[in-house]
């Protein structure tokens, strides 16, 4: 996707040593032995092979690196009584254990090098960490070792730890389980009660001694008895209220088929004439199981909402006693008044007003808005957002669970709680099937009633038991379960079924874009630099501690053209930009009119100031010794492919609009460039804004949000179907049904297709089922049905399905697209 | 074929005593993470062939 001259240069870089991505060029060292692109790599790579686990780097190999995320802290927190009590549980042996999230586990290299590294600490039992679900289970003996050593040494691995807080996860653990023993339990009852059928299917065809032939088919009952009335318990208790709350779905014509099939074969048995159908009944009860626990496991896969507002704002703050000492606690025990310290490059732990000190503080996380905004005594800063220059003292107002981003934690819970579920494809069939079956073996009945009394019952509970729909049960589950897992593979993230099977269905409908990391890169960027070449090093050389994004943003464009003096002073300015003196030059780096206020200004910066609003490009201008000599459009770039994906969304069938806090000008600007119509793009949007238009979108017809960051996820939540693109927080994955882990948003279209082609491939194995099902039951009706017929028919259709839905491409291989 | 009598039972009670220990391992969480496990296996053999760099220090991990 990157031009020649791009590719080019990548080729000509060198790589990091820790995680091969390509070494800029302003942070090669030379005559070093090994480059790194980041200090955080350059730190992990020292660590490992301090710790003798250079192993790490083989176990990786192919595998997609990403750089470490460098996060300093002391964790002393941790090792607070409060953060005890609540997290961790201390063992009769003296050991303690607790679990902890951590960020940035995502291959195998991963998981060995935080488990060695953990085992091979002092005064650490045991560190087991489990992947899909990035927890770690530590145990250690306190007096030994400090959680926070656990947590520091973790850290500079690049594995920043939260502490894991969630209780209802134990709830579907409990499920799970319950449902996986039933499951063992029909297992081995389907294989042994098949065993003595075969012996009964041998019976038939060489003849068989009454009395071995009356042993096998009690054999055959007493072994079906645990699966009929334990596992298939399940099918009974919901059709039952199925039944009684006059839905109709799978498991009615389910408990139909093998309640009839068991009852007609104890009856049978205890009378000892007829037939017994106990082997069908037995792996029907384990196949329906199987289908079951897929749809389960899907569900559980989805993470904890409320996990969203702890994984918003950090875990501690430094809380400043009355004798002025900052002391770290966990974030739980800070209390409305309390004064906290946030220093710059630290996130706001909750809602408060500023005491003293100035500051800017980003955010983005709660507007959407690039552009950092100035704070100042009285102002009031909100949890979540990051505070970007100075040394903020501030006095709490809102406990967390009051902050704006808990409410808005809040509001994702309900949206996601009050969605109505999907009524799965299998389920509609569900319905008219059950009426169909019944009336047909009532006219079985009758009619053999007339024609030969004695195999009347049989024929008719034969098509009961032929027609019980496993095929169809499980036509759903593995469809999706296939498709989850193909999706996957393409970066695509699924977290349930569900949400597949609704864009599958969808024809047409809005489409919501985010617009800041979204369809932009989400940072602020160099578009335009105007001037002459001698000022760029001094402009690198001014802006280079810099954390303000505009700052960064020159610094990273004036950089790259020789190599850059060092400042001799530089002053910030609030409200305004910088002053930096530089090889004996003054420079002033700031807005047009901070700058013009300090110097004159001329040569037609003005009018090109006009022209860049056009673009909602912001100006920024620079001065040397009082002249203005070079001018910059910053702007948060359109991505490349942002402009094709959303033509090719368009005609897949979407309408589509642009949801932003940023200004309405901004949005409009980009609108324009992506080819939408004015009145579909919607800028200073507040978070709730978002909410009540997506929800307002959702009462008309179908809606699709795309998302990234806290602001979008109480929109995300009650759209039809949510998706999270690659750069948002992880806990937007919380709210969101889909998660593309490749950043762009050309993958958009590839799930809209993956999607339908699921649906498609669920319908047809309905239909294949269905077939099936119209065989057997013609069989049973013309009374040539009897067990090992039935036994035969079963699995060929419950074949069919399976091969069915694993053979299905979930989007067409790129060198057959147009 | 009467040795049926007595093997047919002997079946269904290996059969029970198979599914007791399932049930025993499922309540001890022993199939709660299946994904982790499968990659453990690759990290022994790779261990063994690299020698450790200090040997004083002992690895508690079973």
């Amino acid at each position: 996707m990157s031009s020649p001259e791009a590719a080019a240069a990548d080729a000509a870089q060198v790589a990091c040593a820790h995680c091969q991505l390509p070494v800029p060029e302003s942070l090669l060292e030379p005559g070093e032995a090994h480059q790194f692109c980041c200090h955080g790599c350059k730190t992990v790579y020292a660590m490992i092979h301090a710790e003798g686990l250079e192993a790490y780097y083989d176990l990786r190999g192919e595998e997609d690196a990403l750089p470490v995320k460098n996060v300093a802290g002391s964790y002393e927190e941790l090792d607070d009584p409060t953060f005890t009590a609540r997290y961790c549980s201390a063992r009769p042996d003296g050991l303690v254990t607790t679990e902890l999230y951590l960020e940035g586990v995502h291959c195998s290299a991963c998981l060995w090098l935080v488990e060695k590294s953990l085992s091979q600490m002092e005064g650490v039992a045991e560190a087991r960490l489990n992947f899909a679900q990035a927890r770690l289970k530590v145990m250690w003996r306190p007096d030994a070792v400090p959680l926070s050593a656990i947590a520091s040494r973790l850290a500079s691995l690049g594995y920043p730890a939260h502490p894991a807080r969630y209780g209802t996860k134990d709830v579907t653990q409990e499920e799970e389980r319950k449902l996986l023993i039933r499951l063992g339990v029909a297992g081995a009852v389907a294989g042994n009660v098949m065993l003595m059928a075969f012996a009964l299917y041998g019976g038939w065809l060489s003849g068989m001694e009454e009395e071995y032939r009356t042993l096998f088919r009690w054999g055959s009952l007493l072994a079906c008895l645990p699966a009929a009335l334990y596992s298939g318990w399940p099918f009974y208790r919901s059709a039952f209220h199925g039944l009684r709350n006059k839905v109709l779905h799978m498991d009615l014509p389910i408990s139909l088929g093998i309640g009839a099939g068991f009852l007609h074969g104890l009856v049978n048995t205890i009378t000892g004439r007829g037939e017994i159908y106990f082997d069908s009944v037995s792996a029907l009860i384990f196949l329906l199981l199987v289908g079951r626990l897929l749809q389960l496991r899907q569900q559980r896969r989805a993470s904890e909402s409320t996990e969203l507002l702890y994984a918003l704002t950090p875990s501690s703050a430094r809380r400043l006693g009355e004798d002025g000492e900052a002391r770290r606690v966990p974030l739980e025990a800070i209390q409305v008044g309390d004064r906290l310290e946030v220093q710059a490059g630290e996130m706001v732990p909750t809602d408060g007003v500023v005491e003293s000190g100035a500051s800017a503080v980003d955010l983005s996380l709660l507007s959407g808005e690039a552009m950092p905004v100035e704070v100042r005594k009285e102002d009031q800063v909100w949890g979540g957002t990051t505070n970007l220059q100075d040394t903020l003292v501030m006095r709490v107002t809102h406990a967390i669970r009051d902050a704006r981003v808990g409410r808005i934690a809040e509001m994702v819970v309900d949206a996601a709680q009050s969605r109505a579920p999907v009524v799965q494809l299998a389920d509609k069939v569900a319905g008219w099937f059950v009426g169909i079956v019944l009336v047909l073996s009532v006219v079985t009945f009758v009619a053999w009633r007339i024609l030969d009394p004695a195999v009347a019952i049989d024929h008719a509970v034969a098509l009961l038991i032929v027609s019980c729909p496993c095929a169809l049960g499980l036509a759903t589950p593995l469809a999706i379960t296939a498709a989850i897992g193909k999706a996957a593979r393409r970066g695509i993230l699924a977290k349930s079924g569900a949400a597949l099977e609704a864009l599958g269905q969808l024809k047409k409908g809005i489409l919501f874009f985010d617009k800041t990391g979204t369809l932009t890169h989400g940072r602020m960027e160099v578009v335009a630099l105007v001037g002459p070449d001698w000022v760029k090093p001094l402009i690198a050389a001014a802006e280079a501690g810099v954390t303000h994004p505009v700052g960064r943003a020159l610094r990273k464009a004036c950089l790259d053209s020789g190599e850059a003096p060092t400042a001799d002073e530089v002053e910030l300015v609030h409200g305004g930009g910088l002053v930096a003196e530089v090889g004996g030059h003054t420079l002033h780096i700031g807005s047009p009119r901070f700058v013009r206020a300090h110097s004159l200004h001329d040569r037609g910066f003005a009018a090109q100031v006009e022209a860049w609003s056009q673009d909602a490009l912001t100006p920024v201008w620079v001065a040397v010794d009082g002249r203005v000599v070079a001018a910059a459009g910053l702007s948060d770039r359109l991505r490349s492919e942002a402009r094709a994906s959303v033509e090719a969304l368009a005609r897949q069938g979407f309408e589509v609009h642009i949801l932003s806090g940023d200004h309405p000008s901004v949005v409009s600007a980009v609108g324009r460039a992506l080819g939408l119509p004015e009145e579909h793009c919607h800028g200073g949007q507040s978070p709730e804004d978002k909410l009540a238009r997506v929800k307002a979108a959702a009462a008309e017809g179908q809606v699709v949000m795309v998302g990234d960051g806290v602001n979008d996820a109480a929109a995300l939540a009650a759209a039809t179907v949510g998706v999270a693109v690659h750069g948002g927080a992880e806990t937007c994955f919380a709210a969101a049904d889909v998660f593309l882990q490749k950043p762009g948003v050309d993958t958009l279209s590839d799930l809209v297709e993956g999607a339908r082609r699921t649906t498609r491939t669920i319908r047809n194995n309905i239909i294949f089922s269905l077939a099936y099902n119209v065989l057997g039951a013609s069989l049973a009706m013309t009374g040539l049905l009897n067990p090992l017929v039935a036994a035969i028919l079963m699995p060929v259709s419950s074949l069919v399905v399976v091969t069915n839905s694993f053979r299905f491409q979930f989007v067409r291989a790129p060198e057959e697209r147009a | 074929m009467s040795v049926l009598y007595m093997v047919l039972p002997l079946a269904l009670i290996i059969a029970t005593v198979a599914v007791w220990a399932f049930v025993w391992s499922v309540k001890r969480g022993q199939f709660d993470d299946l994904e982790t496990p499968a990659m453990r296996i690759l990290h022994d053999d790779t261990e063994a062939r690299r020698p450790k760099p200090s040997d004083e220090r002992k690895s508690p991990n079973s």
